[in-house]
């Protein structure tokens, strides 16, 4: 269980950080436009890379802001945390 | 009896009794269950597993492989090491001949859990860990020190020197310094058993008092200091396994913290110096002594101190085996095998350290040539190893490298280099390597010989390492004698991985205190009591507790629910409907927000108005439905299913923050802040009529989907004409503090018309008769609103929502979907159980053999009081263009003919609803 | 119940392994089929293949045989699935665990006990009596047990009102069991290994060769190695292999733990899992309790978890059987588990004419192990998906013909 350094709050138990996979899949501009594929792929495909990924995670049990990060998933730690960006980091569900 | 005078630190003054394998042993506090074993000769504890060879005490701490006892009283409990329990009055164990047993009753001892932060642990009290405890804090820091031995001291036996004292002086001082402290915790019989990210270990304390009979302290620690020690290790030759064969160490140990003399005629077999202390310690507590040293070299100082003594000292020599049959009586020495008559036959090769927590965070061990041993290889942030279980073996170095400036200070004591022995030349069958798992060299060749290379493959074909001490003393012999076999480095293969915990931990000690209603939060609405006063059956919702049905004397739930279902068709009636989830949404572009999240219009609702509404996935399934109140322009109070609402919340919240952080919207949940009373039944416009006499209550001025605020006694309250039930309906919400205040009054007010409480049951089949489904029971993510008959929900004029595209899918346009449709039992009578699945009725009534296709599943089932007969809902393939075909529901083995319908079986119309 | 009965001393009945199991080879330049991953799939795969005739295959493996997700799973097989599709697969997979040690020739310790899936809340009575009735019509043995019944079947199970969430029921399918994931891929590689299949461990793919939309050859560790049709069969490392290939798929893999407690005399007659509270427990042969947990949230490749999930899952434990309260924990670790949003897995073609697909198992992997291995040696052989796996194909996420196995049976694992 890992200190997570909630970009507002500090570091804190992992345990009160809820995870958003990965970041930076917008929402397409016009899904009505999409092809069925590429709708597909916006719902059901993510990355899944061995190394380093940019992710997105929420501080649930703290001040529910949702941040993004990079970290390692070969060693399960994280790399960096900041922000989101301005806009589209990428709802999923 | 082998006590000997002048050692140990037991209580000799009291005496403790317990009983092992039927005897009675007598023995002191501070003993443990194997010292008194061993003071009283005490025979084999048990046999071993596949071979059934006799099995001792091996070792005097948690590396032992072999001594291992089940605990019967005062409490069962299952394989743990004799060496390890410290004897109380009346403890009774016995040997275990592999398999430990359960208690059948259950454990009332109570177990808990603390939170610990510091900015340094040290795990082991030792000479290294104590002074590395000392030096953290005298600089200020909060040290936590935890040692899993009952004292302190790790394995110095008091007598050394150090600063010029005994050690036993220069242990004694380290504590009571910490103890002065108030930034220091020093915890005894603690062992850290997890190393996890980020200075997280966790350790088990074994309380001697207090409430709790364990507790786990979770320690968050800014530095880990890992001053664990190392373990010795065998050397392996034939029946290297009888008891009476032990760690050299370990005799030593017994000696001088229990003082108890393992053996009067001893034979030490080494490969390294350490092992020579135990020789000089044991003759001088006047036992016969020989070494034989498998190192052409003796070391100096050790070979004079023995000659002083008079112990013979052999170099260059191997024990190859040993004689006996309970325990061992000679060991065969050299070539010739020539047999030295001996009751502890003493072994050392060399130490491993104790690197378990350091390799549990992912740390890497490194073989050391010159130490004949895995090391820690590459530091790991945060993290420091010291002392033995760095590699560092000897006194003055341990404390050089814990002490820093002002380290306190040993002499050196020159010697020789071990020397790297896995075993000695000698029959493989009779080569035991893992003693708990009667697994021997020959195991290992037969492994080898079957193609295995890895370490790991030839553990899981050995077994080797997989025993209740998980490989402790056998592990890396193991990996020696199979590179050996395979003739590649060790270094090549390396060791099994260490995984955690380090020593066996109780199943209840990880549960802690979350058991029983606290093992998940029960949560109850500020009504639970009048609930539970008129005797409700609750049903758990998610962490709730919800008032299933009330029951009347002589009542089942049938016959509850058909009265509680009758009075709200043809009365009234209450329910507490509290625990609906409750999302105050707020903000200019809260209009905005809620048209993206459900799938019909929400900025077109006139402040006052309330509509249902439907969210869906981006997959187009649905996902959750409620109602949404227009309190003002830029606020709504969205209400979602019970067990959804923490989702339905953190999912706005995602969208809102990750996807639209341009929408000014703030989104904050009163699921506790407000509790919700529906009153429902044609005379629930009487009732809060009665309770709210400032509000015009006629359909005019209070039309359904409608909201009002008043106050009652000045407290804030708000009506709204909302309907679960089909029937004329009002729901009152009013601040949690004030509803069962709320509740009385509805009562009261009601008692003229028969105001019946009902419960969810009553609730779901008012709702089915209507045909409004429930999310997570008639759907289970795989139903589009469509699906549902909710296609009028569904707003084709926006131009997108969350999971619209989805419903463009070829698959979606699939006439032959499953769609929710009612089923009446052509009987009449039948209640179809929820969950039965539906096939084709066949001509002759009858379910055919396997497999036979299915149509789809009953979702809801009910016996109702308004249609005099049993009804259901379910989700059937192409179920809306079968209206009116009659189905098959295989019941217990029969069919049961059923006819498709429409989903609303009340009251169509609405009329009552709407009046 | 309370004493071993004599004679039956835990690891005494444990079989004789034969003198040998497999060679250890070394790359050919090239074979018709490279199948990449040596664990159970990957080695069940070349058995079948060597079974229809096809023996010039390599099974190339990163590490060391069979240590991955086979080493790791808690060996539960059961194939008492919700839907139409995951029934048929894993049925054919428990029909051929019913007679693989015959055809091994090879000790496998096939134990079928049942398995009892428990329903704790209103809802998972009508889910579990939905997959109840489902699996009758689907030919697979299955019953609905009140809690007396479960009771019956296993005693120490706590079916009392007194705990948080009381048992109302649960489903039993008396064919389901366990058995020794070691020896299963052991016999398996040893058909194949002796049926001239080539088993090369250490050698981890790098990468692979391609001509428009075929693969020619696969870059590994220990050298390129030319193949005529390439199965890919590595669990949780599939994302890596696929994005070598460019091909996307939506997998994700997560650590999912398991854990041992030490030998103890037989308390534990079946297998029971609760999706509630997130435990699943039986008692292997030679006595120790085996418990898998949870999956871990978040993406991993780390073949570790986090220990509150562990401290979770014995709350759980010993909520569920208060006699478990003094076993202990003698060892933990984890897998890496891929899995997909449907919780069904993905095998079939991929757009390489001449490479298939077998990944996102998730928690199902061990128990579909000869069916999968079956069923795609036949896809391999023929190429063309065979019947029984044309549902788990990568284009259902187009079209959205899921087969979800999380929402209705709530039971993975």
């Amino acid at each position: 269980m890992q200190l997570i350094a909630c970009p507002w709050c500090g570091p804190r138990e992992e345990l009160e950080f809820s995870y958003g996979g990965q970041a930076h899949v917008a929402y397409p501009s016009d899904p009505a436009a999409l092809t069925d594929e590429q709708w597909a792929r916006f719902v059901f495909f993510r990355d899944n890379p061995k190394g380093p990924f940019a992710e997105r995670w929420a501080h649930s049990a703290g001040c529910r802001r949702w941040f993004t990060a990079v970290r390692d998933t070969r060693t399960h730690r994280f790399l960096s945390v900041g922000p989101l960006a301005a806009s589209g980091s990428g709802a999923t569900s | 009896m082998s006590r000997v005078e002048g050692y140990g630190r037991v209580d000799r003054g009291r005496t403790v009794t317990v009983t092992v394998d039927g005897t009675a042993y007598t023995g002191h506090p501070g003993d443990t269950l194997a010292s008194v074993l061993l003071a009283h000769d005490a025979r084999p504890l048990d046999t071993s597993i596949k071979y059934g060879r006799p099995r001792g005490i091996g070792a005097a701490w948690v590396e032992d492989p072999t001594g291992l006892v089940q605990i019967e009283e005062p409490f069962p409990e299952p394989m743990v090491l004799a060496s390890t329990v410290e004897i109380t009055d009346g403890l009774v164990a016995r040997g275990v001949d592999g398999q430990g047993r359960l208690s059948q009753v259950a454990d009332v001892a109570r177990y808990d859990h603390r939170h610990v932060h510091c900015d340094v642990l040290v795990v082991g009290a030792g000479p290294a860990g104590l002074t590395a405890a000392r030096r953290a804090a005298r600089e200020g820091l909060d040290v936590v020190l935890v040692d899993d031995r009952p004292e302190p001291g790790g394995t110095l036996t008091g007598t050394e020197t150090i600063d010029g004292r005994p050690s036993r002086e220069f242990v004694a001082d380290v504590v009571a310094e910490l103890a002065a402290l108030p930034t220091v915790t020093h915890l005894q019989r603690t062992t850290a058993f997890g190393h996890h990210d980020d200075g997280l270990v966790l350790a088990l304390e074994r309380r001697t008092r207090g409430a709790s009979r364990q507790r786990v302290h979770r320690i968050r620690a800014a530095r880990v200091v890992i001053a664990a020690g190392a373990i010795e290790r065998p050397i392996v030759f034939e029946d290297d396994d009888r008891p009476g064969v032990m760690l050299a160490a370990s005799a030593r140990d017994f000696l001088h913290r229990h003082g108890v003399l393992a053996g009067r005629e001893v034979v030490v077999c080494t490969s390294d110096d350490a092992a020579y202390a135990a020789a000089v310690d044991l003759l001088d507590a006047a036992a016969a002594v020989r070494v034989l040293d498998a190192r052409s070299r003796v070391p100096e100082v050790w070979a004079r101190r023995c000659a002083e003594r008079g112990i013979e000292v052999s170099a260059g020599t191997q024990v190859r085996g040993t004689r006996g049959d309970d325990r061992v009586t000679a060991a065969l020495v050299g070539e010739e095998r020539h047999e030295v008559p001996c009751d502890l036959l003493l072994v050392s090769g060399g130490w491993n350290p104790t690197v378990h927590l350091f390799t549990h965070v992912g740390g890497r061990l490194t073989w050391d040539p010159a130490l004949g041993a895995f090391r820690p290889g590459t530091p790991l942030p945060g993290v420091e190893v010291v002392g033995a279980a760095d590699g560092v073996f000897d006194l003055a170095g341990c404390l050089r490298q814990a002490g820093g400036p002002d380290a306190p200070h040993a002499d050196e004591e020159p010697g020789e280099p071990t020397m790297v022995l896995w075993r000695t030349a000698g029959d493989p069958a009779r080569q035991f390597v893992d003693l708990q798992r009667d697994a021997t060299v020959a195991d290992i060749a037969r492994a080898v010989g079957a193609g295995m290379r890895s370490v790991e493959h030839v553990k899981r074909y050995t077994t080797i390492g997989t025993a209740h001490d998980q490989g402790k003393t056998s592990g890396i012999v193991a990996s020696g004698i199979t590179a050996e076999l395979l003739g590649r480095p060790i270094e090549d293969l390396g060791t099994t991985t260490f995984r955690p915990p380090y020593t066996p931990v109780a199943f209840a000690a990880l549960a802690g205190r979350a058991r029983g209603d606290l093992y998940d939060p029960v949560r109850t609405t500020p009504i639970h009591d009048r609930h539970v006063a008129a005797g409700a059956e609750f049903e758990d919702v998610g962490q709730w507790k919800r008032a299933r049905h009330y029951p009347r004397v002589g009542e089942d739930m049938t016959a509850a629910v058909l009265r509680e279902c009758a009075a709200v068709r043809t009365s009234v009636g209450v329910m507490d409907g509290s625990t609906l989830g409750k999302i105050d949404v707020r903000g200019p572009d809260a209009a905005v927000l809620l048209d993206r999240l459900y799938t019909n219009v929400m900025s077109s609702l006139k402040v006052g108005r309330v509509r249902y509404g439907v969210m869906c996935g981006n997959d187009g399934m649905v996902l959750d439905d409620g109602t949404v109140l227009r309190l003002a322009d830029d606020r709504f109070l969205v209400t979602t299913t019970t067990g959804n609402a923490a989702a339905v919340l953190d999912r706005m919240e995602e969208w809102l923050q990750t996807e639209w952080p341009d929408l000014r919207v703030r989104l904050t949940s009163v699921t506790e802040q407000l509790a919700i009373v529906a009153v429902a039944g044609p005379r629930s416009r009487d009732v809060v009529g009665a309770v709210f006499a400032d509000v015009d209550v006629t359909n005019e001025a209070f039309g359904f989907m409608s909201w009002q605020d008043t106050a009652l006694d000045g407290v804030p309250v708000r009506l709204a004409r909302i309907s679960f039930s089909g029937e004329l309906a009002f729901e009152v919400s009013v601040g949690s503090w004030y509803a069962a205040a709320v509740w009385d009054r509805l009562l009261e007010a009601g008692r003229p018309y028969g105001i019946t409480p009902y419960g969810t049951e009553t609730m779901h089949v008012l709702r089915a008769e209507k045909g409004y489904p429930i999310i997570g029971q008639d759907t289970d993510g795989t139903v589009t609103p469509h699906d549902l008959g909710l296609g009028w929900a569904v707003s084709r004029k926006k131009p997108d929502f969350l999971g619209k595209r989805s419903f463009a899918r070829p698959q979606n346009q699939d006439p032959r979907r499953k769609q929710l449709v009612s089923l009446l039992p052509v009987d009449a009578a039948t209640k179809l159980p929820e969950g039965s699945q539906i096939v084709d009725l066949a001509e002759d009534g009858r379910l055919p053999a396997p497999p036979v296709p299915m149509l789809g599943h009953v979702t809801s089932s009910y016996h109702s009081a308004a249609l005099a007969r049993p009804f259901a809902l379910a989700l059937v393939k192409g179920g809306r263009e079968r209206i009116g075909e009659v189905v098959g529901v295989p019941v217990a083995g029969e069919l049961v003919a059923a006819q498709i319908g429409d989903t609303v079986l009340v009251d169509p119309e609405g009329a009552r609803r709407d009046g | 119940m309370s004493t071993a009965s004599p004679g039956t001393a835990p690891g005494a009945a444990l079989p004789e392994h034969p003198d040998a199991l497999w060679r250890d080879a070394a790359p050919k330049r090239s074979y018709d089929v490279v199948i990449v991953g040596g664990g159970g799939h990957g080695l069940a795969t070349a058995h079948y293949l060597a079974k229809l005739g096809i023996t010039d295959v390599a099974v190339v493996e990163k590490g060391w045989l069979a240590g991955g997700n086979m080493a790791r799973n808690t060996t539960l097989i059961r194939s008492n699935y919700l839907w139409d599709e995951s029934a048929g697969i894993y049925e054919h997979a428990l029909k051929l665990w019913e007679g693989l040690e015959e055809d091994l020739g090879y000790p496998i310790l096939f134990s079928q006990r049942g398995v009892l899936n428990l329903a704790h809340t209103e809802q998972d009575v009508r889910d579990s009596v939905r997959r109840v009735e489902a699996n009758k019509l689907n030919g697979i043995d299955a019953e609905w047990l009140d809690p007396d019944e479960v009771a019956k079947v296993c005693p120490i199970v706590n079916v009392s009102d007194d705990i948080r969430y009381p048992v109302q029921g649960a489903t039993f399918q008396p064919r389901a069991g366990i058995a020794k994931h070691d020896y299963v891929a052991w016999g398996f590689a040893r058909r194949a290994s002796d049926a001239g299949v080539d088993i090369i461990q250490d050698c981890e793919v790098t990468g692979f060769v391609t001509e428009g939309d075929r693969v020619t050859g696969v870059r590994t560790t220990r050298g390129d190695i030319g193949c005529g049709t390439v199965a890919l069969c590595a669990a949780g490392h599939t994302s890596v292999l696929l994005d070598m290939l460019g091909v996307p798929a939506p997998l994700q893999s997560h650590p999912l733990q398991a854990l041992v407690s030490e030998l103890l005399e037989p308390v534990h007659p079946t297998i029971v899992m609760s999706n509630a509270v997130h435990v699943y427990v039986s008692q292997a042969h030679k006595g120790e309790l085996v418990m898998g947990a949870g999956v871990d949230t978040y993406n991993g490749y780390g073949q570790r978890g986090a220990f509150h999930i562990i401290e979770r899952q014995m709350a759980a434990a010993v909520e569920l059987f208060p006699v478990f309260a003094r076993a202990h924990l003698l060892r933990s670790w984890a897998g890496v588990v891929d899995v997909t949003p449907d919780a069904s897995p993905i095998v079939g073609r991929t757009p390489y004419d001449n490479v298939f697909l077998n990944c996102g198992w998730g928690t199902g992997g061990f128990k579909a192990t000869p069916g999968i291995g079956w069923a795609f040696a036949d896809t391999v052989a023929h190429g063309r998906p065979h019947p029984l796996i044309a549902p788990f194909g990568l284009d259902r996420f187009v079209t959205g013909a899921l087969v979800d196995e999380h929402g209705a049976a709530a039971v993975a694992h």
